[in-house]
């Protein structure tokens, strides 16, 4: 299968690949597999100097959207540029876009020393040792230069794909789960690490990963990847505080969404009638498309008094405590609705009250601001299930 | 006195008892030494009899001499038959080894049509009786009229060489993670690039053991030989025709050294993967 420009077109593109530099651009990307499509229809820009982070659950097309990047597959229709330079179908090794992969791909025959090396030998670039050593000591591993991967912790191993990819400055960095073989406590100090170093090394870095928490720890700018296509892209804050789909609601942290219907304006509010009792919100904060809607609240922003207490904002009554889990820092309480269903309240320990009882009545109050709408035909159950292997995906 | 005591507070466990737990312990060590005292008397009794000061016949043991070591070539053409059977051996390996490889990386690597089928033809020397194979090839030689002798030869090794070396460098092709393939291309490593450094270092312990199996596959080898050598005389050959007058001592000589030559490229493998895990 040979690849790459048809010789003709090759004169007429002033860059070489090799050199392109500029944000990446995907548009109209679609991957199909037989009758399934991986990816589709996927527009989108990666702007230089960022991290960017693809985040999605286990087959939503994240992977195949990174490799098609890097180069190791080539999309069914769409075109990928890098800056001006189109390099939908150049091959991995013309392309100045770097991997770390999921499992670090070290090449167990090679010394560390030559595992860095290996990309900038084949450019046949000089001050070979200098670069590396540098690059070693950014990582804080210098010593380990001559050993062999195999004696590598797997912190160290992540440190050591992280240089090999690095030291080449690529015009892209891609992160491919980069850190789902570590524990949680060494994953943490690896989330601040790579961040630390993007900013260092200034390169873009695309980071996918499942994992809600290291995207929003580490991104920029986050695009959620469902079922091959991107729900929503953002900043972590504008996703979590403003998802606009339920998959989004759910996927990052946890949401409550109550049936409602639009009942009328007031000012910048829309009035909304929820089984019966009247609440407010933005009107700016409503991404539903007609009169039905699921308001939604997330479980930290609301507030729980006793019954007979007055309070202020959006208030629903008629709750009862139905669960009580005291995890220290906060309180999480499960408050059963009068219509039915269970809303999760997580209060701060912060104000000296003791814990409400179970049983006890309540009120259930929060910030209009707070608010969020999603259409009212929703899967409100969308991003809610957690599949324990996606870690090894 | 007091040890008296002692003796009759602890219970005693009755002499049976003990009998079969002791078995039960050394059961799978006293199985071991059956089983290589079995493997090994062949090799312990060749080793000794090369030793044997027997004139022709190596029969019975007729006292100690070092003569047959210091003379290995004495009997009359043995090392004639030896060398034959060295060059035939080494290039009947370097041969299958190369094609053996290639068709390995075809079948381990690429999708193609034939595929699955070129994967079953591979197993059809490895099931075929040599006796078979032997005459057919033979037969074969006639009608192309090519005399047997010692290219015949090389080439009925190869051929049933081959399918070995692509059973063994396959199962090594398959253990090879196409990751650090792509890994390579990533890093700016081209196609060519990417099999001389990455692919041919990793696949390479397989492809040693391959041409190591043929060698001893070829030099072994007697029913095939037979048929297609003519009057060439290969060591097989040599100690089939020597046995029935009496194997002269320096075939036992030739064999323990060919044992101890095989023992020592095993541990020096064994040393040189001990270091490398270090």
């Amino acid at each position: 299968m040979v690849r790459g420009f048809p010789k003709g077109s090759r004169q007429l593109v002033s860059i070489d690949p090799i050199n392109a530099r500029g944000d990446l651009r995907l548009t109209r990307i679609t991957k199909s597999y037989g009758d399934f499509k991986a990816v589709d229809d996927l527009t989108l820009t990666i702007p230089k100097g960022s991290f960017f982070a693809l985040l999605g659950p286990s087959g939503c097309g994240k992977t195949t959207t990174l490799r098609m990047v890097a180069g190791l597959e080539e999309p069914t229709v769409g075109s990928i540029h890098l800056g001006e330079t189109d390099i939908t179908t150049t091959r991995p090794y013309q392309r100045p876009i770097n991997t770390v992969f999921q499992n670090y791909a070290l090449f167990p025959h090679l010394t560390i020393f030559e595992n860095i090396a290996f990309g900038l030998r084949r450019r046949g670039m000089k001050d070979v040792k200098e670069q590396v050593d540098k690059v070693l000591s950014l990582v804080e591993l210098p010593h380990l230069a001559q050993r062999k991967p195999t004696q590598l912790s797997g912190g160290q191993q992540q440190r050591i794909a992280l240089a090999r990819a690095i030291v080449n400055r690529p015009a892209l960095l891609l992160l491919d789960e980069p850190l789902g073989a570590l524990d949680l406590k060494l994953r943490r100090q690896m989330q601040i690490e790579l961040k630390w170093i993007q900013r260092e090394v200034g390169l873009t870095f695309v980071h996918v990963t499942h994992d809600q928490e290291e995207a929003m720890t580490m991104a920029d700018t986050i695009a959620v990847m469902n079922e091959g296509k991107i729900e929503q892209m953002g900043s972590p804050a504008d996703l979590y505080d403003d998802p606009e789909t339920a998959f989004v609601a759910n996927f990052l942290g946890q949401s409550n969404l109550i049936k409602g219907k639009i009942d009328g304006n007031d000012g910048d509010n829309l009035v909304i009638d929820l089984f019966g009792q009247k609440i407010s919100m933005p009107k700016k904060r409503s991404h539903a498309v007609d009169s039905s809607l699921y308001a939604g609240i997330r479980p930290e922003k609301f507030r729980i008094s006793r019954t007979g207490t007055a309070v202020r904002g959006n208030t629903l009554t008629g709750g009862r405590i139905e669960d009580v889990s005291y995890i220290g820092v906060s309180t999480q309480y499960v408050v059963a609705m009068p219509w039915g269903q269970e809303l999760m309240v997580f209060e701060q320990n912060d104000d000296g009250v003791p814990p409400f009882d179970k049983g006890e009545e309540v009120i259930i109050s929060w910030e209009p601001n707070f608010t969020f709408g999603l259409r009212g035909d929703e899967d409100i159950e969308a991003g809610t299930e957690v599949n324990p292997e996606e870690i090894g995906e | 006195m007091s040890t008296k005591i002692k003796d009759a507070s602890i219970p005693t466990i009755p002499f049976k008892a003990r009998l079969s737990r002791w078995f039960g312990r050394n059961l799978l060590r006293i199985y071991m030494i059956f089983g290589f005292t079995y493997l090994f008397i062949p090799v312990a009794y060749t080793f000794v009899f090369s030793f044997n000061d027997s004139g022709k016949s190596n029969l019975i043991w007729k006292g100690f001499t070092l003569s047959n070591w210091q003379n290995p070539c004495g009997a009359p053409q043995i090392c004639n038959a030896l060398g034959n059977s060295i060059k035939i051996g080494l290039l009947a390996t370097i041969f299958s080894t190369i094609l053996g490889t290639m068709i390995a990386f075809a079948i381990g690597r690429y999708q193609f049509k034939g595929r699955s089928s070129s994967n079953l033809l591979i197993f059809l020397p490895m099931a075929t009786p040599e006796i078979v194979l032997g005459a057919s090839l033979l037969s074969l030689f006639l009608v192309f009229k090519i005399n047997p002798g010692f290219w015949p030869t090389v080439i009925a090794h190869v051929m049933f060489c081959i399918s070995f070396v692509v059973v063994t460098v396959k199962a090594r092709i398959a253990s090879l993670d196409p990751r650090l393939e792509q890994a390579a291309m990533d890093l700016y490593a081209n196609e060519l690039e990417t099999f001389r450094r990455v692919t041919l270092p990793l696949v390479a312990p397989g492809i040693a053991g391959a041409a190591l199996l043929a060698f001893s596959l070829s030099f072994d080898d007697f029913i095939i030989t037979n048929f297609n050598s003519g009057t060439l005389i290969t060591f097989p050959k040599f100690v089939y025709v020597a046995a029935a007058r009496g194997i002269p001592a320096q075939a036992n000589v030739i064999g323990s050294s060919m044992f101890f030559l095989a023992l020592a490229i095993v541990i020096a493998g064994q040393l040189v993967n001990r270091k490398k895990a270090r």
